[in-house]
């Protein structure tokens, strides 16, 4: 580590040790979290995945966050005390609370919930108050993740972004919505807010389909801001939404664009990418003259920057968290055409340390009117932390497979690895709300199919080496798919087709001939049928009425004893 | 974007671009037309079979083929490859997908002066080397670089 990056780490330590003494008001609280030091000529406000969360909710940091290769033990594969200890961060405080899954229940129940756009903007203004000039930059899955979100075809979400005042955004499953949605929306709904993506193009002729960046000039700096959309939008979702688009993560184009914003005049050239932070990390190395990457997608809240030396100097990247539960800050100093040096800073949004914008909590609240009966209705009470973050399992995706094995006679179930998904305490209500924080999208038909034990071996190694493999190029970003019913074991370092032993129904190996029924949801072929998921987990969860404790199965690993990625 | 011109090239068919080039004298009609077509390489079984019925069995690596291809397929039926070769006085590219049945894709000869760049868009199985190799000076070269593909789903 430089000298210069263990001073500055050593500043954001000092602050996370301020550690809120008891006793400190909320306003006093708020002043030792928010009210930034001003640093340098140039600030950028950054936000990532926020996920369609427009209220404040809770959301439980991974345990299990494994780095395979080169990846393990940096960041962003640190989780809990390693976490902490790597950033210097004071255990037991309400940062730490922000940053890891540490003794998640009882904390959240002291430090409260976390974003909301009501809060968030509080603070964007906050901040704005001491930074007129900041521009607020949204990473993207913004307009995909609650029910209201899918409902409006992200409109409502659209009305939070201009209200909150975001600048410009980049995308994933805003995709999801379909191109002739996201085309509509960029085109006649979204201004003054900016979409840019330099890595999405026409199939057939390889014309861009929107704007690849834009040139602002920011308290008299001349900044450049290129967008990168999620290279793997076609792969990971339903390819037949967007069918006539191709993406990738196109790193010749970008050098090239690089090359031109310079050329231009830009002093600071800023990647606004949905790649995920192991991409970013290694296009980092590869890309010259990008001064930092603000990242998201893998929804790692990052507390600082990771610098990476490239052949012309370095670039910093970070990942913004997801739901709204932060928001970054980073002040430049620009002296004689160049980044000289620089401050960043992951604040979380704590609701009951930021009063609620007026204006917003009343737009909110008109979106949600109409539907509240049906956002509100209770369908169940859990004994147990639901959440759903982490490489392989979560409690939520554990009731979402059990309610799946009952509802349709299922021996095997499967659920996507997303990584959005609030999280609730032992004892509060689940509501329908909460069942669409976990599964509202566009394609979320629940199927049942009979596979084979080969097929289904093929399936988890495929997914596997999505999450494990060693070149990040080839990673897509999502957790393991959850798995339910069967057991088996994983060795994440292994090669694809060596990760997924031991796989067993009721004790006994599966066998590769024989078929077995598996339930599953979000196929991202067309023409399949079926019931959406939200039905089925909530007719099971009003069947239940109480959820007793929940403890998420694990396949048992391999060979990943102490990485700092496990806990 | 413009639309009219992607219909009226859209009904043109896959074989416009092709028919271009060929018309334009730029490349010999043999892939076009499979006239005088290498039959025992495209019906090669293995990547070292088809490199030996090219006639380049041991063909030597290189940094100047420029191999462009997505790192995961995007979708495995059309697999865009895009091949530049900065070999001065190429005569020839083949495209091999190691891992498919008949590994050898295509192979493109150049009359002298043509600018020896081409776009394919080949079907893969699985993932696999895509193997490029060059003729220069009557010397053989090769490239690889590794496509992904994959059963998509569960992503982010």
């Amino acid at each position: 580590m430089h000298r210069r990056d263990f001073l500055r780490l050593l500043a954001f330590a000092g602050a996370a040790g301020a550690s809120l003494r008891p006793g400190l008001s909320a306003a006093q609280a708020a002043a030792e979290l928010y009210d930034l030091p001003k640093f340098g000529n140039l600030s950028l406000l950054h936000m990532a995945d926020s996920h369609a969360q427009l209220i404040p909710t809770y959301y439980r940091e991974p345990n299990i966050n494994i780095g395979v290769g080169a990846a393990e033990g940096a960041p962003p594969h640190l989780v809990g005390e390693a976490l902490l200890k790597h950033f210097g961060i004071k255990p037991g405080g309400i940062l730490a609370h922000a940053y890891t899954y540490l003794d998640f229940a009882a904390a959240a129940q002291r430090y409260g919930k976390v974003g909301g756009y009501a809060h968030l903007a509080a603070l964007v203004k906050r901040l704005r108050a001491s930074r007129p000039h900041a521009l607020l930059l949204d990473s993207g899955d913004t307009w995909q993740g609650s029910a209201t979100a899918l409902w409006s075809q992200g409109a409502d979400m659209i009305g939070a972004q201009k209200r909150l005042g975001v600048d410009l955004m980049t995308a994933h499953w805003e995709f999801t919505y379909g191109a002739a949605r996201v085309k509509q929306a960029v085109d006649k709904e979204l201004a003054p807010i900016e979409f840019l993506a330099q890595n999405v193009k026409t199939l057939d002729f390889e014309d861009p389909v929107f704007k690849p960046y834009t040139l602002r000039s920011v308290n008299g700096v001349p900044l450049a801001v290129i967008g990168q959309a999620f290279p793997y939008t076609p792969i990971a979702n339903p390819r037949y939404m967007i069918a006539e688009w191709s993406f990738g993560i196109q790193e010749r184009r970008l050098q090239k664009l690089v090359d031109e914003v310079r050329a231009k005049g830009a002093q600071v050239v800023v990647l606004l990418s949905h790649n995920g932070m192991d991409i970013d990390l290694k296009l980092a190395g590869r890309v010259r003259g990008i001064d930092a990457i603000l990242g998201g997608h893998t929804h790692d809240g990052m507390p600082a920057p990771t610098a990476v030396p490239n052949g012309a100097g370095r670039t910093l990247v970070t990942n913004a968290g997801a739901n709204g539960k932060f928001l970054a800050v980073l002040d430049l100093e620009v002296k004689g055409g160049r980044v000289a040096d620089y401050r960043y800073r992951l604040l979380p949004v704590f609701s009951r340390l930021l009063p609620a914008d007026a204006e917003m909590a009343a737009y909110i609240e008109s979106v949600r009117k109409p539907h509240r009966a049906k956002l509100e209705e209770k369908l169940a009470v859990t004994e147990s932390l639901l959440y759903r973050r982490g490489n392989f399992n979560g409690s939520f995706d554990q009731l979402i497979l059990d309610a799946m094995l009952a509802v349709k006679g299922a021996q095997i179930g499967f659920s996507p690895g997303f990584r959005w998904g609030t999280t609730l305490l032992p004892g509060d209500a689940i509501t329908f709300e909460h069942v669409m924080d976990q599964t509202a999208i566009t394609y979320p038909t629940s199927t049942l199919s009979e596979l084979t034990g080969e097929q289904i071996k093929t399936i988890l190694e495929d997914v596997c080496d999505n999450l494990f493999n060693p070149d990040p190029y080839r990673q897509q970003g999502g957790d393991m798919v959850r798995v339910g019913g069967m057991t088996y074991s994983c060795s994440p370092n292994a090669a694809m087709g060596k990760r997924i032993n031991d796989m067993r129904l009721n004790g006994k190996p599966l066998e590769a001939s024989r078929t077995y029924k598996v339930a599953g949801w979000a196929p991202v072929g067309e023409g399949a049928q079926g019931e959406p998921i939200w039905e089925v987990v909530s007719r099971y969860l009003r069947d239940k009425k109480s959820i007793a404790p929940i403890q998420p199965s694990v396949p048992r690993l391999i060979g990943v004893e102490g990485n700092p990625g496990l806990a | 974007m413009d639309e009219a011109r992607r219909v009226v090239l859209r009904s043109a068919g896959a074989t416009g671009v092709l028919a271009a080039a060929l018309a334009a004298g730029l490349l010999k009609p043999e892939r076009a037309l499979a006239a005088s077509w290498n039959k025992a390489a495209f019906d090669s079984k293995s990547a070292v079979d088809a490199l030996k019925n090219i006639g380049a069995a041991n063909p030597q690596e290189t940094g100047e083929i420029v191999i462009e291809a997505p790192q995961i397929a995007e979708n495995g039926a059309v697999v865009p490859i895009e091949v530049t070769s900065k070999l001065p006085g190429t005569t020839s590219l083949a495209v091999l997908i190691e891992k498919n049945p008949f590994p050898l894709a295509s192979q493109f000869r150049f009359m002298d002066g043509a600018l020896p760049f081409v776009k394919v868009n080949v079907k893969m199985g699985e993932s696999s080397i895509v193997r490029v190799v060059a003729e220069a000076g009557g010397k053989y070269y090769t490239a690889t670089k590794e496509v992904k593909v994959t059963i998509g789903g569960c992503g982010g």
